[in-house]
Order: C-alpha cells, then structure tokens, then sequence
C-alpha cells in the first residue's frame, strides 16, 4: 500500500555509513535491507520485554508473587500432577471451611492451561524443568508475544513503521510491567496479549472481509474469555464499535461477514467455559452484543430489499410496514426479559465502573480493594509518562486518515482511558491502546521531520502526485533561502523526539525497578548502616505452619492470606481470595472485632484451630491487620448488625493508643496483634509498647488471653500465630 | 380508503420483489432457500421449547445456535460469493467455500460438545 521509499525512512535514519556499507557489501537489495532492520529491531524488541520483567528474580529468587497468583499456582499444581479432566470436575474441601468450593466450575482455566501446555511441551522435549519456573516466567514470555502483536497491529491500523515504534513502547510501558513482571502468575499476564490479538484479528476481519480471519478472531475471543472475566470489555466494545460505523455509514459487506461469524462462533465458544456459563444470553453486560446482532440482521436485510427493489417510493412503504413490527418486538423482547429478571442486570463489579459511587455505599468489599479506587493523576503519568501527552497528538493524526481501523484504536482508546480513570487496575487494559495511538503520533511525526531533513532544494516544486509528506517539503521548496533553516528546524525537532524517548526509556526501567519488582511477599528495607535487610516472615510463617500443625488444623485469618496459606502451608482455611460469599467473611469479620469470649463461640462453631495475624507494629510495616481492621468491622457489620462501626472510633478518629475506644482496646484482633507487645522496646528512645506502623504507644499493654494460646510468632513479628485452646472440662 | 391503498401497495411490492428476486442467479437461490432451511429449523425448535420447556438449555442453546450460525455463514458465503459486490470481486469462489466449510465444521464440532 504505502511505498517502499516512506517505509524506508526511519530505518534509513538508523542506517549510519558504517551499517550502509556494511549492508550494501552483503549485496543486498534496499528491500531485504529494510527487511532485516525490521526483524533485527523486533528480535531486540522482544528480548527486552522479557528481561525487563526479571529484576525480582534476580534480586530475590524465583518466586510466585502477591496473593493471588498462589492460587493459580496451586491449581496449575493439580492440573500437572492428576490431569486434566480430574482439575476440570475438582471440589476443593481445603479452602472456606466448611463450604468447600467448586474450583473446576468457578475459575478461568486459560493462564493455567497455557502454563500447563508450556510444562508439557519442554517435559516433551526433555527440559527437566519445575513447574514453578514455568509459572514464573509464564508472564514475561507473554509479554513479548504481546509485543509481535503489537507489531502487527500497528502494521495494520498505520504502517510497519508505527508498528516497530508501537512493539518498543509496549515493551516496557510500566502500565503493563505492573501486571506481568516475573513471578506475577496472574491472569491478567495472559489475558492483555489474548486482548490484543482479539482486536487485532478482528480489525484484521474487518479490513479484509475474510471467513478465516473471522474465525481466528472468535478463537481468540475464546481465548480471552478462558483467560479474565475482562472479557466483558470485548464483548461490548466491538458491538459498540459496530454502531459506530453503521451510525456514520462505513458499513460494507466485509463488516458483516467479521462481525456476524465471530460473534455467533465466538458466543458458542465461549459457553463452553463453565464459569461463564449461558451468560451470553441471560446477562444484561452481555446484551449489547446481541441487539447489535439482531439489528444487523434487519439493516442488511433493508439493505438488500432496496437494492432488489430500485425503486424509493415502494421501499419506503416496506420500510414503514417491517421497521415498525421489527422495533417494536425488539422493544416488547427486552422489556418482558428485563422486568421479569430473566435477563439478570449489571453485576456489581463492572456496574461499578458505570457509576464509581455504587460499591463505596452498596457493596463494602468491592470498595476495600486498594485497586479498585479511582486513578490519580500522579498514577497517569506514573505509568504512561510521555504517552499521555503523545496521546492526543496520536487521536489527532487517526482522526485525519480515518478509516475502519483507525475508528476502531480511536475508540478502543477513549473507552479504555473512560475506565482507566475510574479504576486504577484498569491503566493496565488502557495501556496496549495508549502505546498504539502514540505510537501512530510518533512515526508520523518522525516520518514528517525525516521527508524534510532529507529534501533536497529543487529548483522547481514537485507536483502533488508525490506523496502526503512530499509535498509539505516540495510546498515550500522554491525559495531557496527558506531550506536551510526548514532543514536545522526538522533536525533539532528530530533530536528533542529522540531525546523525549530515551527519558521514556530511562523513567520505565526505573519504575520497573523500583515500584513494580516487588514480590510483597518478601519485604525488603533499608538497615542502620544502609546495608538491605530481608524480611521473610511470610514463608516462616507458612512453612512452620505446614511442619507443625496436624493435617487436618483449620486455620482462621483474614481473606487476604487465604490462598497463600493453602498454597504453602497446604492447610484448610476458612476464607480466602475468592471472597465469593460474603456472609463466611462477615462471620470472620465479626470474630476478629468481638470481644474474645464471643469471638471464641464463633470459632468454635467454625472448628477453627489457628487464628494468624499479621501485624506491623515491630518492622514499621503498613499493611497489616490492625490498619485494614476498620475493613473487617464495615463488612462484619454490613451483615450483623451488632458490629457498629463507631464503636471502634474516638470522635471519628481510628486510633490504638491509651485514648482508643474501650471496644476497640479489647477486641480479639487487638489482643492477638498486641499481646506480650508491650514488653518490646522497638526503637531507641521510646517507651517499650510502641507501635512503629502507627507512631504511637499502644493503649492497652497488660493483654490475658483466655481461650487462645500463643502457638508461633515470627522473627520481625509479622505474623503470629494462636492456636485455640479446647473448651475447659466441666465440673 | 386507506386501507385499499395500503394492499395496493403491498401487492406492488410483492410483485415487483417477485420479479426482481427471479432474475438472480441459481447458485445463490441455492443459498437462500439453505437459508429459509435453517431459519425454519430454528423456529421449529423455538416453538418446541415453548411448548415442552427449556430444561437442558445447553441442548436448547446448541441446537438454535447452531440453526443461526449456519445461516450466517452462508450469508457471509453468499455475499461474498455474489459477483455484484463490488468489494469480494478478487476473491475466488473456491476460496469462500474452503472458508465456509472450515467455519461450519468449527461451528459443528463445538455445538456437539456443547450439546451435552
């Protein structure tokens, strides 16, 4: 399409008179010239999007990171060691004790599945290799596919240029480094490149108007739904993209064939997921993919009519006959299926990012999870740095060549950066369509500056079949005086872009380095004489909890820690990550703020036989129980009333120490954190008792336990452990 | 008055359809009478979930589904198949069938595993 002169000049830029030699003694054509920059420059690409990830593997060990990601490891576990159909149909008694959870009906099997096949594949090519190392490294090997894909996007919304400059910014964007660092083995890892090759193949379908591409875009739609419940975005944005171009009237042939066989090979696909179920056709998220079906169905239908007709008057009175009946089924179809609740509406989760106030008032959960809260500036630019200002510039050259692709990044990217904005793990679904637009403003601008360093003064201008760019040149080519300042013009701009993008470049490896490598697991700080101390109290925490402990123990916390007790301790937990049923933590929320008598006839009735706390006050340590408490008494009194909030608090204030709320002194989470506390100096110069993580001495020193007994506390007090004695014999 | 106008009306509608339907050519009335097929397939089995109800929905589901994808499919084949489409011109038909058989085939092995 575009000719070979303008592919070739960024890369001609790159090609000093070393490298020109160099290539012209291969005796190569400028064809294959161009052809080799390109693939050196992806190879390079795509190393460095690996190794980027790698800073917590080399500075702590090979380990699975966060939360979350445990899980996925203990199931990819299973999944290794009895088979496939046994992980498909596996009822997990190990975790929310006494429920049990059906694990095979209730998860997205795609990253695991992938990190399975990776295991299978190099077992079969015998690399003796564990299955942790492959979980490990399952995101950043991702991650550069993303990349190619990001190649081949840009590739096709602009030209191989704008894809070379789109695979090197997504490379190390911290947006997506924070999700997919080594050792982050969650889905989201997986679930950005099946995001991206979705799109790409659909906008691909689209462009060509061919079957076989409409059907590889309905695998990787199936693909994404197996990998993250995002997949909602999909289903929507595409729908919406439709009625965009029927709206503006781009619509063609080729937008009904892609989008018809994906969707309808895509639905049936995606309901072979058991955890999505026949949610295609029974949920309100998902109902915009159908109406736009079925009004394709009747517009094309018209369409047709009035090209076999040829006559305006006789299609208009077909028009008003079959228009009216068609809307108003349609109309009566949705009313009787929303009022009558078959078609549930929008679930909390994603109704929340339509109305960002929904979860603070209705559903406490929701709102506690830090990532849901909505995005700060300073998070913006944190992650997309100069992005965000090539972001527009990028809107504005899409907006001049607009065509069914560049609709489709146009929307994809306003959409994206609509929700970014409400929550802040969502910078991470916005970010493949930022690198894109910029990319596109990048090359464009580059390709511009370069066609006019390289103009040479012509006498007499050229006519305006040369090229777009040419003639911006050739425009002001007459007067010679004018060139030489033009030319230092275009070089000093070329060279402020290429120092834009080396700070770029700089700002993301030292973000990646210092904010996104952490495994939260281990925690690292700075000693007395500057030298790192490791913290490591997690896995003490957990491995002496799975050498101590009877198999069968019960060990009650707060959800946060569920998986990963499960994970590496291999003991039953009463609740976990999954946080599916609310009550089972509210009954959990409610032991830790009552008083230890009550909290003592709860646990009883869980068959609980370990309470685990995690507590900050020694190491300074900010996310620990005692700061996420008020959490557990907002959700504990969300479902019993007897929990109130204000019991807790002294005139609004959340405070621990001598002035705190006599409730709050004497709640069971307060004794199990603070008990034998008050002995411990924790730093030189203030009384013994004082907590490093509030700043204060802490109220109540002189803590009894009754019913519990101190079973382990680690060596920077960071977890401890209680074990719940028996009842006492009666009398 | 109304009325008599509005059945004239119909009737040279339907008769100017008529004759514009008849001068297409034979392969794609072949596709379109496929196409009447599996859209009354669909309505049959519509009607039978009415009427018996619609206990194992996945079957409900696959039988339907399957019914409507057929036949968008083979719009998607007659469209591009049409020599009138201006867009499909450089597309050989034997193209569009090989892509219409694999989707189809795609289509059928997972409404059986989705029949249950």
């Amino acid at each position: 399409m575009v000719s070979t002169k303008m592919d070739k000049s960024p890369a001609d830029l790159l090609a000093s008179p070393g490298l020109a030699s160099l290539l012209k003694s291969l005796k190569l054509k400028t064809k294959q010239q161009e052809l080799l920059i390109r693939v050196s420059i992806l190879c390079l690409v795509y190393v460095l999007a690996f190794i980027t990830r790698l800073f917590s593997v080399l500075r702590y060990e090979s380990m699975i990171h966060e939360f979350d990601p445990y899980f996925n490891y203990r199931v990819t576990q299973y999944l290794t060691q009895k088979g496939f159909y046994e992980f498909w149909n596996w009822f997990d008694s190990e975790s929310w004790y006494p429920l049990g959870r059906i694990i095979g009906g209730t998860l997205y099997p795609g990253l695991m599945v992938t990190a399975a096949l990776i295991y299978w594949i190099l077992r079969f090519l015998r690399f003796a290799v564990h299955i942790r190392e492959v979980c490990v490294l399952t995101a950043p090997f991702f991650a550069s596919n993303t990349t190619l894909v990001a190649y081949f996007f840009g590739k096709e919304l602009w030209d191989s240029g704008a894809g070379l400059v789109a695979a090197a910014l997504i490379a190390i964007c911290p947006g997506y480094i924070s999700r997919s660092v080594a050792g982050s083995y969650d889905n989201e890892g997986v679930a950005i490149f099946a995001l991206l090759l979705t799109f790409y193949l659909f906008v691909k379908a689209v462009n060509t108007g061919s079957l076989a591409w409409a059907l590889a875009s309905a695998f990787g739609y199936f693909y994404m739904v197996s990998a993250w419940g995002g997949y909602v975005f999909i289903i929507n944005l595409i729908p919406l993209y439709v009625l965009v171009l029927l709206i503006t009237g781009r619509y063609s042939m080729r937008l009904y064939v892609a989008y018809n066989s994906m969707y309808v090979l895509g639905m049936l696909l995606a309901m072979q997921i058991r955890f999505v179920g026949f949610q295609h056709v029974q949920s309100g998220e998902h109902m915009a993919a159908m109406g736009v079906f079925f009004l394709m169905q009747v517009f094309y239908f018209l369409d047709w009519v009035k090209y076999l007709l040829n006559d305006p008057k006789k299609f208009h009175t077909f028009l008003r006959i079959t228009v009216t009946s068609a809307v108003g089924l349609g109309v009566i179809a949705l009313g009787v299926g929303t009022a009558s609740g078959y078609i549930s509406p929008w679930t909390g989760r994603f109704y929340s990012l339509l109305d960002p106030t929904y979860a603070k008032d209705h559903i406490p959960i929701i709102a506690s999870v830090s990532e849901h809260q909505p995005t700060a500036w300073s998070s913006f630019m944190f992650d997309f740095h100069i992005l965000l200002l090539l972001f527009p510039a990028g809107l504005y050259f899409c907006f001049k060549r607009l065509s069914d692709a560049t609709i489709f990044i146009v929307m994809y990217g306003l959409t994206s950066m609509y929700f970014a904005g409400v929550m802040v793990r969502l910078i991470l679904v916005a970010t493949p369509a930022v690198c894109l637009i910029s990319a596109i403003a990048v090359s464009a601008t580059i390709k511009n500056l370069t066609q006019l360093v390289r103009a040479k003064g012509k006498p007499n201008p050229v006519g305006p079949g040369k090229g777009t760019s040419g003639t911006k040149a050739s425009s002001k080519g007459s007067p010679d005086q004018s060139m030489p300042f033009q030319r230092n013009g275009a070089i000093a701009l070329l060279l402020g872009v290429f120092y834009l993008l080396t700070r770029y470049a700089v700002h993301c490896t030292w973000v990646t380095s210092e904010a996104y490598s952490s495994p939260s697991i281990v925690l690292a700080a700075r000693g007395a004489h500057g030298n790192r101390v490791i913290f490591d109290d997690y896995r003490e925490a957990y491995f002496w909890l799975r050498q101590n402990t009877p198999p069968d123990a019960k060990v009650m916390s707060w959800w946060d820690y569920g998986y990963q007790i499960t994970a590496m301790g291999n003991r039953t937990v009463i609740v976990d990550n999954n946080t599916w049923n609310n009550t089972h933590i509210a009954t959990v929320g409610r032991a830790m703020s009552s008083y230890e008598d009550e909290a003592y006839e709860i646990m009883r009735s869980l068959d609980v036989d370990y309470v685990l706390v995690v507590f900050g006050g020694v190491t300074g340590y900010s996310s620990d129980d005692i700061n996420k408490f008020l959490w557990m008494v907002r959700i504990g009194g969300g479902v019993f009333p007897v929990i109130k909030e204000p019991d807790y608090l002294v005139n609004g204030e959340y405070r621990v120490d001598k002035g705190a709320a006599p409730k709050m002194l004497n709640c069971l989470m307060y004794k199990l954190s603070y008990y034998r506390f008050g002995e411990l100096t924790t730093e030189y110069g203030k009384p013994p008792g004082y907590d490093r993580a509030r700043g204060v001495e802490i109220g109540n020193k002189d803590i009894k336990l009754e019913h519990l007994e101190e079973a382990f506390t680690t060596s920077n007090w960071i977890i401890r452990i209680y074990k719940v004695k028996p009842p006492n014999n009666r009398w | 008055m109304g009325r008599s106008a509005t059945t004239k009306d119909a009737q040279a509608l339907f008769h100017s359809l008529r004759t514009a339907y008849a001068a297409t050519p034979n392969n794609l009335k072949i596709i379109d009478l496929y196409i009447v097929f599996a859209v009354v397939t669909a309505v049959i089995q519509v009607v039978y979930m009415a009427i018996v109800g619609s206990f194992p929905f996945n079957s409900f589901l696959s039988g339907v589904l399957s019914c409507v994808g057929t036949a968008v499919l083979a719009v998607s084949l007659r469209i591009q198949v049409n020599k009138e489409n201006k867009e499909f011109k450089d597309l050989p038909p034997e193209r569009a069938f090989a892509d219409f058989v694999l989707c189809n085939l795609v289509l059928h092995l997972v409404i059986m595993n989705f029949l249950g």
